[in-house]
């Protein structure tokens, strides 16, 4: 670990000596230490590559790095070579040894580790070239790869901290403030807030003690964008928050942080202390005089403390229940004085717009949206992953070109975007210009970049209950509206999808939407009606067919749906026999079909899953 | 250590500070995989909150439970992507091998079913995760096996 750091000459030699010591030529090899790699054992794989290394008697000769998440985590655990580029996906431990003999000692590439492009076919070498990362834009999450996230020193090495030093020794906070105006940075926690506006505001609000806050909640289920760059690059998102703090005239600041995440978790904690420990964060930091401590809190678990002002009350030590914004957080916040609080990836874009400068951020995007956005692309979709794409980019483009299209060849349905307070977009709107003001208009919107694909074995009166499914266990209870009126919703959505709806529900669960959306307190009342909303505009013959016909077309709501054997494809091997719970299913006898009892089947989808021949159909 | 003690030392450790309440009391959980009333109330006593905000606090969050938990806890993650890739089905196979609902524990606490919204392994979904292992793109044909690993 470096010494401490008194001055930015101090920051710049130790920049200079870092990148120094990382250029030795020496073949690196990068593996993924993401929270999505860990399922599929990148522990065991970074286990092998050092005793791999020292028993080929490789480990003065190649660097190893463990990073944070490279993106492409369905093909997970990743490991890229250097020089070369060269991209293995799904590396078990077995393939170590050969990766070290074969392609670090003779330069040879091994075929079977490469990534094929699940639309042509073909085999990819390069990590650049794999369509995957080809029309990303990754200017935030494009350090993941380049670092390990629990050493400074890698962060140091490329540049960190330098956005920094300049804010501090170079610009007043004024011009801070002016700077992220000018780059159109908006929030990237779903409302799109204009970032520099509200640091202007808490700014000017009266009172000597401001705080800033990280916002690590990520409560939208299927979003893991913050996850992946707090736990992969936090430092970027602690030198966001320093120059913010500098800007705004904070000298306390918080992160807090989901306890789901404790990989997240575990890596911020130690960038906190290193930053410490160098002198850039505590009492004049790097010389400057400025004065800036953080802290970290965790969550418990609860989604509406994503909210800001819920959030606010759970640092306090409370309950985590919102309260009306009438008064804004940026004037009387946390413990009543002007707290200004933004996303994690917010954060990591502003040392970004300080370095490269406002005028080339606002190159990126659109007109009202501008830079990148980071999406957590998941559901039905070949590559599921991390992307960071420019703002304006077609959906259609993210699902197919960089997504790869849909899995086991299925039919696009919709993609749900902005997690509960979202909605589900369908195929005619694929050709939407992904951004913040498109997304609204389509009745949807950015959220935390939750981007959930669905095929046509997605059932949207399903989702629809989903979500509101999630949304009764999360409202606080606080206000009427979201408590009662979430509840009913799911009701009348559960009576539907058991054969129970009528004609009515419809208009009926419209009308209740716009009463939540006109009364809740906070946002998670306001928008719970938005995936009932897009799902009744887009797909109301689902609704339709399960309220008319009392048929899920879907083939998932289970009162709807009855499971069969299709015959002529069963060899009757028992395997579904095995499975299933009730004994509905006999064997016949070697290669003939088994026959299923549908009076005893309790529609658990065992025989379903187990079948890998197709035999087991329902409708 | 007894578990006052222990209590005590956690609290120490956060300097008493009032507003790391959720922190502290995820400590005390991690010790004992749930949180004893005892414990509550020696919150309350030593950083003078009141009973009633810590038992607020306590049960307000998802994350606490203030029944004794099994020696394993799983969570089945219910996220959209893991609930689009078939993560109903995956809880239901638990419940049946397990022959407890979501939420309990089994009769020999050995294992605590439990859901949660969101592991932030959506990729690999469904997810299940027991006590620091995480097994990704589960499916019901897969339950019984993993569970016998432990």
């Amino acid at each position: 670990m470096p010494t401490k750091l008194n001055s930015k000459q101090d920051l710049e030699a130790l920049q200079k000596e870092l990148a120094n010591k990382r250029g030795t030529g020496k073949p690196l090899i990068t593996v993924c230490n993401g929270t999505a790699c860990h399922p599929y054992g990148c522990a065991q794989v970074i286990e092998s590559f050092n005793q791999e290394l020292s028993k080929q008697g490789l480990e003065n000769k190649v660097d190893l790095r463990t990073t944070g998440c490279h993106g492409l985590c369905e093909k997970g655990p990743i490991v890229v070579v250097q020089p070369g580029d060269i991209f293995y996906q799904q590396v078990k431990p077995g393939d170590v040894p050969e990766i070290l003999s074969e392609t670090i000692v003779k330069g040879n590439i091994i075929d079977r580790l490469l990534h094929t492009d699940p639309i042509t076919g073909s085999k990819v070498v390069h990590r650049q070239e794999i369509p995957f990362y080809k029309k990303q834009k990754r200017n935030i999450l494009g350090n993941n790869t380049e670092i390990n996230p629990i050493k400074i020193e890698d962060y140091i090495a490329i540049g960190g901290y330098t956005a920094l030093a300049k804010a501090l020794f170079e610009m007043t906070p004024e011009q801070i403030i002016e700077e992220i105006k000018h780059s159109g940075l908006r929030g990237r926690g779903g409302a799109g807030f204009p970032t520099g506006t509200k640091w202007e505001s808490c700014r000017h609000a009266p009172g000597d003690i401001k705080y800033v806050i990280v916002n690590a909640d990520e409560g939208d289920p299927g979003a893991y964008a913050n996850e992946g760059l707090l736990s992969g690059n936090p430092h970027s998102v602690l030198e966001g928050l320093i120059i913010g703090a500098y800007a705004i005239g904070a000298h306390q600041g918080y992160v807090y942080v989901r306890n789901e995440y404790p990989l997240a978790l575990a890596n911020i904690t130690t960038a906190l202390n290193q930053a410490q420990q160098l002198g850039l964060l505590g009492d004049n930091i790097l010389g400057s005089g400025f004065n800036f401590t953080v802290r970290i809190n965790r969550g418990g678990g609860a989604f509406v403390c994503g909210e800001s002002t819920a959030l606010m009350a759970s640092l306090e030590g409370k309950v985590g229940e919102p309260r009306a914004k009438y008064v804004h957080t940026v004037e009387k916040g946390l413990w009543n004085r002007p707290s200004d609080l933004n996303n994690v990836e917010t954060w990591s874009n502003v040392p970004v717009i300080i370095n490269k400068g406002a005028d080339w951020y606002r190159t990126l995007g659109t007109d009202g949206s501008k830079g990148t956005k980071i999406f957590s692309l998941v559901g039905k979709i070949n590559n599921t992953g991390l992307v960071e794409v420019p703002m304006g980019i077609p959906l259609r483009e993210i699902i197919y070109d960089i997504g790869g299209g849909i899995r086991e060849g299925k039919k696009f349905k919709a993609v749900q975007t902005g997690g509960p307070s979202g909605g589900c977009l369908p195929e005619s709107l694929l050709d939407l210009p992904v951004d913040f003001d498109e997304l609204t208009k389509a009745g949807s919107m950015m959220g935390s970049g939750g981007m959930i694909v669905m095929d046509e074995t997605t059932c949207m009166v399903d989702v629809a209950k989903y979500f509101l499914t999630f949304l009764e266990e999360e409202s606080c209870g606080k206000c009427v509206p979201c408590r009662e009126g979430v509840k009913r919703m799911r009701q009348i959505l559960n009576d539907i999808t058991e054969g129970k709806g009528n004609e009515e529900d419809i208009d009926l669960l419209e009308r209740l939407s716009a009463t939540l959306a006109d009364s809740s307190l906070c946002a998670l009342g306001a928008t719970a009606p938005n995936p009932v909303i897009t799902t009744i505009r887009y797909f109301k013959d689902e609704y339709e067919a399960h309220i008319k016909e009392k048929r899920c077309p879907a083939g998932v709501c289970k009162a709807l749906i009855h499971y069969y054997i299709i015959e002529e494809k069963c060899p009757g091997c028992g395997l579904c026999v095995t499975a299933c719970p009730q004994e509905a299913i006999t064997s016949m006898g070697k290669k003939k079909p088994v026959v299923l009892d549908e009076s005893k089947c309790i529609k658990c989808g065992a025989c379903y899953d187990v079948c890998k021949l197709g035999a087991v159909g329902k409708e | 250590m007894t578990m006052d003690k222990k209590v005590s030392a956690i609290i120490n450790k956060y300097e008493g500070d009032r507003s790391q309440l959720v922190s502290i009391l995820q400590d005390i959980q991690a010790e004992y995989y749930y949180l004893p009333q005892k414990t509550l109330i020696q919150v309350s006593e030593t950083m003078a909150i009141p009973a009633s905000r810590v038992y607020d606090v306590a049960t307000f969050f998802r994350a606490f439970s203030l029944e004794p938990r099994g020696k394993h806890l799983i969570n089945v993650c219910q996220g959209t992507a893991c609930h689009v890739r078939g993560a109903a089905r995956v809880l239901e196979q638990l419940e049946r091998s397990l022959c407890v609902k979501r939420g309990e524990t089994t009769k020999d606490r050995k294992f605590t079913l439990e859901t949660v919204n969101c592991m932030g392994c959506c990729a690999v979904g469904p997810a299940v995760k027991i006590d620091g292992d995480y097994f990704g793109q589960m499916s019901t044909d897969k339950v019984d096996n993993i569970l016998t690993k432990f």
